[in-house]
């Protein structure tokens, strides 16, 4: 298995320091002599000064609604929300601005596949594959669907190392029955890198539509959407740098095409008579309403940041500071680490300590402004497989360092000291 | 809130020794719930006698305010009255707790009466628990 996701792209980095980077961030600065320990990017990452700037910009200059006046700002709202689009197209290597459909989140980019091409295209006895690591936005839209369509769902299991048993995904989709597989790229939970172009190989030869939930691999690593296979990647802002209230789907234009509109209202329509309606073109029949365009001002800003910085190098960031973190965890009595052995773990770290709840252990380093996460990681099927009721969690992003581990790490010991 | 607030001796006394955690053998109630957010279970055991509380004990899992809690709550309970259990408030868990809890954590402390007032009052006649809801 190569620990580089397939689909990356090289691109040109500068040579970047997280402890200069952190400085582009004003959540970071020493306040009153309180230093912030952020290490819950996988939640939410901090947003550089570019990003809120942008934003800022944005409403100081010509904040207008988009598509609809002819006046100057209009304008330029326009513009400023379709460059955002195109960035992102780019970042993300789709063929045309076209195919980035922009939501409010990968829950809704999710939702969007399981309503509009789910209930057109999926019917009674068909069956939709997931895989057990899949964070609830990945699991219920597709329950929900399941239920509704008479589907039936299977999973990939994952195997000793808590990696995806590719060695079943033959027999799942021996059938031919399987029309829909969604597969999350980079777990939340236990930090695998999956796969997935090698997943999408066998699931489009299987004859069905591959779906990547990329919340936690395009905001960290380089992705490419051709190179994965896929049909549909799901993302969203504000886990890459950018403001909550937006995502985005990529998908392939034949798909979009064929797709009846999710939402419905102003701006998706071309032309609307009392009783019927045409669809807008591309993308803008699934931008129904008023969209988050400051928002997507502030994603298309936190793209340029992270293009600065080069993708490759943020990866290479967050594994290190992985690895780094699973050894001094090592030393921690008590502590097991969860997922694969580091030299295969991306930039989130989820462990338990015997004896010590992850609330506890939350509250204990909250105490020190060490803010990481406890609990089930919105990844509950995944908590019950591997017996545990929740886990506490580190995760980095491009302003970590080492030194927020240490703080980790410390609180950790005065948390065992304090329970057991 | 630091935690030398919220982790009071009293309260790591009951989480590493509590006196009420066990089951208890044909209970006439038991009821089990769980914190959504962060999993934790908790089931509650009562023996009934004469309508009062002969006997009281939790089982299940989580942090040491959901654990504590319900220890504490198990003690005030013996002796009590079915009438008078469904009149715990949750203001009296908080005062027997002694803590300030924001929002997430304060549905760790109010797991166990929770549970105890589905338990008591059946769920029939529930009259829903306000004491779930954010403040």
């Amino acid at each position: 298995m190569t620990h580089r996701p397939e689909g990356a792209t090289a691109a040109p980095a500068r040579a970047f320091d997280p402890v200069v980077v952190r400085e582009d961030f004003p959540i970071l600065r020493v306040r009153d002599g309180r230093r912030l320990v952020y290490l819950d990017s996988a939640a939410t990452s901090q947003k550089p000064e570019a990003v809120l700037r942008a934003m800022d910009r944005y409403y100081e200059t010509c904040n207008a609604n988009i598509h609809r006046g002819v006046y100057r700002i209009a304008e330029e709202a326009t513009a400023a929300y379709e460059d955002a689009r195109r960035r992102v197209a780019n970042f993300i290597g789709a063929r045309s601005p076209r195919e980035v459909i922009f939501t409010r989140n990968s829950t809704e980019a999710l939702n969007l596949i399981a309503y509009s091409y789910g209930r057109t295209f999926l019917k009674p006895g068909d069956a939709i594959l997931l895989t057990e690591t899949e964070h609830h936005s990945n699991f219920v839209p597709w329950q929900i669907l399941a239920q509704e369509r008479g589907l039936e769902m299977r999973f990939i299991p994952i195997d000793g190392h808590q990696e995806l048993d590719l060695a079943a995904l033959p027999g799942l989709l021996a059938d031919g029955r399987v029309r829909l597989a969604t597969v999350v790229h980079i777990s939340n939970t236990l930090g695998t890198i999956n796969p997935v172009a090698e997943i999408a190989k066998q699931v489009k030869a299987a004859g069905a539509v591959m779906v990547v939930d990329a919340s936690q691999s395009v905001p960290h690593c380089p992705v490419d959407v051709q190179a994965l296979g896929a049909d549909f990647v799901a993302f969203t802002s504000h886990k890459m740098l950018g403001p909550t209230g937006i995502g985005a789907l990529w998908a392939r234009r034949e798909h979009l095409e064929a797709m009846p509109p999710f939402l419905s209202g102003g701006e998706m329509i071309r032309e609307v008579k009392l009783k019927s309606s045409k669809w807008n073109e591309l993308p803008w029949k699934f931008e129904a309403g008023t969209m988050c365009i400051a928002e997507a001002v502030g994603l298309g800003a936190a793209v340029q940041y992270l293009e600065t910085l080069g993708m490759d190098a943020v990866f290479a960031h967050d594994r290190e500071l992985a690895a780094y973190t699973i050894g001094r965890l090592a030393d921690v009595p008590g502590v097991r680490v969860l997922g694969p052995p580091a030299d295969r773990h991306a930039g989130a770290v989820a462990f338990t300590m015997e004896g010590v709840h992850p609330h506890d252990i939350a509250t204990v380093l909250d105490a020190d402004d060490v803010a990481v996460r406890a609990g089930h990681h919105c990844t509950m099927p995944l908590h019950t497989k591997l017996g545990i009721p929740a886990s506490t969690r580190a995760s980095f992003h491009c302003y970590s360092v080492p030194e927020d581990v240490d703080a980790m790490i410390r609180g950790l010991e005065r948390a065992r000291k304090m329970f057991t | 809130m630091s935690w030398g607030d919220i982790y009071r001796e009293n309260i790591l006394d009951h989480y590493k020794r509590p006196s009420h955690k066990g089951t208890i053998e044909s209970p006439d109630i038991t009821y089990e719930d769980s914190n959504p957010l962060c999993g934790d279970v908790i089931r509650m055991d009562v023996k009934v006698e004469d309508g009062k509380i002969a006997a009281v004990r939790f089982s299940g899992q989580g942090c040491s305010i959901s654990q504590a809690s319900a220890d504490m709550l198990c003690e005030k309970l013996e002796g009590m009255s079915l009438d008078e259990a469904k009149k715990i408030s949750r203001e009296d868990v908080l005062e027997m707790l002694g803590i300030e809890l924001g929002p997430v954590r304060l549905k760790c402390g109010l797991l166990a009466l929770k549970t105890l007032k589905a338990g008591v009052y059946g769920l029939e006649q529930w009259p829903g628990e306000d004491e779930d809801e954010n403040p």
